[in-house]
């Protein structure tokens, strides 16, 4: 037993409130009281840790104020103390499910700032791995998804499909999750041989079987009935909250760094890029959004492929020094993530570790716009809303 | 921890038993001389009726454990990874559709402990029913991991929770999860609850009844009526 340890079983899920109401009318003037109910911290609904208070009169929700911080790894600390090469490996954990695109906003920014050129042959891999990457962070939710609103066959799927890719990408980079790939000016090493190849069938085998998700699961009338119409979120809202990703895109907001402010090879796959967009801004908006982006990262994986297939055969990384110093200075750099915008502001003052190094998850801002979105609806919808947010707990708490 | 079957443990484990240790089948102890020729569990009844008990019990135990998840981190894709058809972990006997820890027999922390995290997970580890186990998954909750250094993280589930199987890995692969629970299957076959939960010695004063006083005359009609009310 050491610090920080409790001594007894003090209650995890802390406050208590109960408003109890004596009497018809005690509390409103529909005689029903407000009850405060915890959702989480340990909830098979809030993929992971999240936890969320509500307000309740009956079934419906008065308010919610989401509790975050019980993920809280203190990740932004920890880059104080790590050298740029480590830092990859701490910076590719918060997003769990994005993996190769968090390590890519940390090594874009070093390279700015050392005014780094990157080779060709890296920076189409990178732009291939990562739209690999964001297909895998959908198929999660994609399946995930289903499963919350009582429809269990979906996952099976999605993780069949998941594994496929896993095989290729562990193949490049040894991890199945965790890539750890990405490396100050490219890649950690060359691809294995005949790996393209590889990857172009895992592709196609994936494009073949998202019908199961077209069909089965967007055509099925209990879940169209579930998602339609339930938690409607304005493109005020998306403003005001700074929310992100294929959420905002669902509610019309037409924004994608990718396109608006293109990195790697963004700019030369403009025609292939599809911002995909909603006007509706309810779960199945959000849902269509995610699924339309799945198949359109497909696209982009084998456009990346046809370019790659051409390219004159080059270094896929730079040389790097002993002691990897970034100059003083500080830039902030934002990259389009699976998930919304991740940001990364960093000031160094010459050292071999950065002065500070800030963290912009996409899921902090995403859920915060919960205390909006819940009140007015109903605790069956609650579940449904939540799951539509496609939110990683390692991103709210980093 | 090391669950390999050693001899001793494939003898008599009572803790009880002076006797322990690995006992030659049908031939006399020197050391004991006029002791048991034949095998232990063919001894008086008492020794004889707990061993295939045990052996029973133990058999059922480790093909259905119930699982509940407490999945943190990213561990708990890895676990879900598991869970799914191709690594499926249902054909060892893990059940992941435990709808609470009250009806679970394992725990499986899979994810970084934080400290805010960490009371919850000791009340849901003291809700669950004995015998329990826990299977610690990643690195994150054996050690704190890559975040051995951090303010916030809890260096180890096991400060706050007793835990059976350390899986390594970050995350570990679904297969390191299969053998971990191999693993643990092994420990519950060689397990013996009388050395778990060793009974505390019972005076020989709880067997008998003080005898009670007589009751007092004019209370008795009372006692009498509430009697037949019942």
């Amino acid at each position: 037993m050491t610090t920080g340890t409790p001594t007894s079983s003090t209650p995890g899920s802390g406050t208590r409130e109960t408003t109890v109401g004596i009497g018809a009318g005690a509390a409103t003037e529909l005689g029903t009281s407000d009850m405060v109910l915890n959702i989480g911290p340990q909830h098979p609904s809030t993929h992971g840790v999240l936890r969320i208070k509500l307000r309740l009169d009956g079934e419906l929700i008065t308010a919610a104020e989401p509790v975050v911080g019980y993920m809280h790894r203190g990740a932004e600390k920890l880059f104080e103390a790590r050298d740029y090469r480590q830092i990859v490996m701490l910076a590719n954990r918060h997003d769990w499910l994005s993996a190769f695109a968090n390590e890519l906003g940390v090594v874009l920014g070093v390279e700015r700032m050392l005014g780094m050129e990157v080779p060709v042959r890296a920076t189409w891999t990178r732009t291939l791995l990562a739209e690999l990457n964001r297909v895998l962070n959908h198929l999660m939710f994609l399946g995930s998804y289903p499963l919350e609103l009582g429809g269990i066959t979906p996952v099976f799927h999605a993780f069949h499909e998941r594994e496929q890719l896993q095989a290729v990408m562990e193949e490049a980079s040894g991890g199945r999750m965790h890539y750890m790939f990405n490396r100050v000016g490219g890649l950690k090493e060359d691809l294995p041989a005949g790996w393209y190849g590889r990857v172009r069938a895992a592709v196609a085998s994936v494009r073949s079987r998202m019908d199961v998700f077209d069909d089965l699961v967007l055509g099925n009338d209990i879940f169209r009935a579930r998602t339609r119409d339930v938690g409607v979120l304005a493109a005020a809202l998306v403003h005001a909250y700074g929310v992100s990703g294929p959420i905002a895109r669902a509610s019309g907001v037409d924004f994608d760094l990718r396109r608006d402010e293109p990195y790697l090879a963004y700019p030369e796959l403009a025609d292939v890029l599809k911002v995909v967009t909603r006007q509706e801004g309810d779960c199945l908006a959000r849902f269509e959004c995610l699924l339309e982006q799945a198949h359109n990262s497909l696209d982009l994986a084998d456009a990346c492929l046809d370019r790659l297939a051409g390219l004159e055969p080059g270094p896929i990384n730079t040389r790097l020094p002993k002691v990897l110093k970034a100059p003083e200075g500080h830039t902030y750099t934002w990259t389009e993530n699976p998930l919304g915008v991740n940001g990364y502001y960093l000031v160094s003052r010459g050292d071999k570790t950065p002065w500070r190094m800030k963290l912009r998850s996409a899921s902090y801002n995403n859920i915060q716009v919960l205390g909006e979105l819940l009140p007015g609806t109903l605790v069956a919808d609650m579940v449904a809303i939540l799951g539509s947010l496609f939110f990683v707990v390692g991103d709210i708490d980093k | 921890m090391d669950v390999t079957p050693t001899p001793h443990s494939h003898g008599h484990s009572h803790g009880q038993d002076p006797f322990a240790g690995p006992v030659p089948l049908g031939m006399p102890d020197p050391a004991a001389p006029g002791g048991a020729v034949e095998p232990r569990r063919l001894g008086p009844l008492a020794r004889l009726a707990p061993d295939p008990v045990k052996v029973v019990l133990n058999w059922g135990r480790r093909y259905s454990l119930w699982c509940f998840n407490f999945g943190l981190a990213c561990c708990a894709i890895e676990f879900i990874a598991a869970s799914m058809a191709k690594h499926d972990f249902i054909r060892l006997g893990v059940i992941p559709f435990a709808p609470g820890p009250r009806q679970a027999d394992l725990m499986i922390v899979s994810g970084t402990v934080t400290d805010k995290m960490a009371p919850a997970i000791k009340r849901l580890y003291e809700q669950m029913p004995e015998p329990k186990y826990v299977i610690s998954f990643g690195a994150c909750s054996n050690s704190g991991g890559p975040y051995w250094d951090s303010y916030s993280v809890t260096k180890g589930v096991d400060q706050i929770i007793p835990v059976d199987v350390y899986v390594p890995g970050c995350p570990p692969r679904p297969e390191a999860l299969l053998q971990g629970i191999l693993k643990l299957q092994e420990k519950i076959a060689h397990e013996s609850l009388p050395d778990q939960y060793p009974a505390a010695p019972v005076p020989a004063a709880a067997l008998k009844r003080p005898l009670l006083p007589a009751p007092a005359p004019d209370a008795a009609p009372a006692d009498a009526e509430e009697g037949t009310a019942q």
